[in-house]
């Protein structure tokens, strides 16, 4: 068959095996530092931004419709382009914040951008799973919005965010993957560049295997996570 | 105390509440009731604020609320406890945790938090579940700790809609059996809202039908419960239905309006009429601290009617006539 041909002379252009942990680790840890970075901007901005859409919403807190439609807007704009042409379309502002449009730093400006808008929806959509009945309970007993908020609201709404987390850090990893292609470096750069543009199976089979068993990884301590919180 | 007066709520054109006036005495408890959708949960929503009432005012121990800022509302409202149907406990804290809520919200110290959640906890006598999540606790378990909870702040109301519905008699019977006991020990005047007429005979001082939005009847128990031509007292003491009338013969329901009533009326009334009087069934019962009775008999239809019925009135009893034998033939 033309497949096994094929393949076995990419074999033959393979980095030699005692090789590879000395590519791959290094691009593990630029994947780590990306994802790590892109999740603390992503949980910072879109936990908020989530909580503000649900609660402007009729259901929440300090109904609000015209703030509701504006934010709800802004989130779904950071949704609505494929990754890789939101990355191309958000250049000149990259350039603006980071000075550069190539490398670990440009890649973190889109990928905070498409994570934050993601995370706002899971933050909106776990804090809505969390009954209506239950906010009554804070209001009847007197707490301010903010209390409300942190009590009874992300008390609640915990394991739906901590699986919505695991979503999203696997996005994430899927985005720097992506990302390789402004020469973000990190795994996927690394499984682009070396793997496939260079014909070097070793370093592809290893990119994917290393991907594979982090996301393997991350669900399940992600689902470990959920099943402890929800008691 | 609680007085509301005048309370209107409407949604739009559609008035749910119509001009509700009503006073609850401190230490007494009040049950309201009515159908489905008849407003009773509009009701309790307006009574701590949770929905604003379109008019009118609510007034807890003298303090209207209904005019106060966000700010004000927020302490005003540590002095009404609320009950939830289906206790509404978080259910990722434990029983102690959820008790807990309402004191964290005032900024208690830890130490402070600690000791009142033990004395709540012990009050409804779950001390020794109180690491137990929700999940962990029986329904009659969980709405303890609702009204542990209710009680955190130390209210001088109690509001509960409909805390004991969907539970099993014998747990209604130990949450009721609670209420009582904190009117007792602790003055709190409580609203029961609720459909289960059982929950008001037995614990209710004052009762309040709320129909289609406006209260149609209301009073002391032991006095509604008298009235002969009432369908509050008739739903709150049901009589079986009438067994059919053997022919000639006329099926009496009859209902107590004097609180005392002379334990011999039986014979009495019909030694008077001279003639033998078939108990087919009935209750006496202690409600609202009174005797109430409801009796089903059979007695001949040669007697006049308003015969008969005067002489029960002497003694205190309402009596109709439940069907008579002639009706029944007419039907099949």
């Amino acid at each position: 068959m033309t497949g096994s041909v094929v393949t076995g002379h990419v074999l033959a252009l393979g980095t030699p095996w005692d090789g590879v942990p000395a590519l791959v680790l290094p691009a593990l840890g630029q994947t780590a530092e990306m994802v790590g970075i892109v999740m603390s901007i992503v949980v910072c901005l879109g936990g908020p931004l989530g909580l503000l859409i649900f609660n402007t919403s009729p259901r929440g807190l300090a109904p609000h419709p015209r703030v509701n439609a504006s934010v709800s807007w802004v989130a779904n704009l950071g949704r609505s382009l494929p990754f890789l042409v939101l990355m191309a379309t958000v250049i000149p502002f990259t350039q603006l914040v980071v000075g550069t449009t190539i490398g670990v730093q440009a890649a973190i400006i889109p990928m905070s951008i498409a994570g934050t808008a993601f995370f706002a929806r899971i933050t909106e959509n776990a804090v809505r799973e969390v009954p209506p009945e239950l906010l009554d309970v804070g209001v009847a007993s007197g707490a301010s919005r903010w209390q409300i908020i942190r009590s009874i609201q992300l008390t609640e709404a915990l394991p739906g965010l901590a699986a919505g987390l695991t979503l999203n850090i696997i996005a994430m990893i899927e985005y720097s993957a992506i990302a390789g292609a402004i020469g973000a470096g990190g795994i996927g750069y690394l499984a682009v560049n070396d793997g496939y543009e260079q014909f070097d199976a070793h370093i592809m089979l290893a990119c994917i295997g290393t991907l594979i068993l982090i996301v393997q990884v991350i669900q399940f301590t992600g689902d470990r996570v959920v099943r402890y919180l929800l008691h | 105390m609680i007085e509301i007066s005048g309370l209107t709520k409407r949604y739009g054109s559609h008035t749910v509440l119509d001009n509700i006036n009503f006073a609850v005495d401190s230490g007494s408890i009040a049950a309201i009731v009515g159908r489905s959708g008849a407003g009773k949960s509009t009701l309790f929503r307006c009574v701590n604020l949770l929905e604003r009432p379109t008019s009118g005012t609510v007034r807890v121990d003298g303090q209207e609320l209904t005019h106060l800022s966000r700010r004000e509302l927020r302490t005003a409202r540590r002095a009404i406890g609320t009950v939830f149907q289906s206790a509404n406990l978080l259910r990722r804290l434990t029983a102690a945790q959820n008790v807990a809520l309402p004191l964290r919200f005032l900024g208690l110290s830890d130490e402070e938090v600690h000791q009142r959640v033990r004395e709540l906890l012990e009050r409804v006598g779950l001390l020794h579940r109180a690491n137990h999540y929700p999940a962990q606790l029986s329904g009659g378990q969980r709405q303890r700790v609702g009204i542990a909870r209710g009680l955190a702040t130390r209210p001088s109301v109690l509001l509960s809609d409909e805390a004991t519905s969907g539970l099993d008699p014998e747990t209604t019977r130990s949450i009721l059996r609670l209420l009582t006991e904190l009117r007792d020990d602790l003055g709190v005047t409580i609203v029961v809202i609720t459909h289960e007429m059982d929950v008001v005979r037995s614990v209710a001082d004052v009762v309040a039908h709320l129909d289609r939005g406006r209260i149609v009847e209301s009073g002391r128990v032991g006095e509604v419960v008298r009235r002969s031509d009432s369908p509050l007292a008739t739903s709150l003491l049901p009589t079986d239905p009438a067994p059919a009338p053997l022919a000639g013969e006329v099926v009496w329901q009859l209902r107590y309006t004097d609180a005392i009533v002379d334990p011999n009326w039986l014979t009495r009334v019909s030694r008077e009429l001279d003639t033998d009087i078939a108990l087919l069934s009935g209750l006496v019962e202690t409600v609202g601290g009174d005797h109430a009775g409801r009796l089903t008999v059979r007695m001949s239809g040669r007697l006049s009617p308003a015969t008969v019925a005067g002489a029960f009135a002497a003694y205190g009893i309402h009596a109709q006539v439940a069907s008579a034998a002639d009706e029944l033939a007419v039907a099949s």
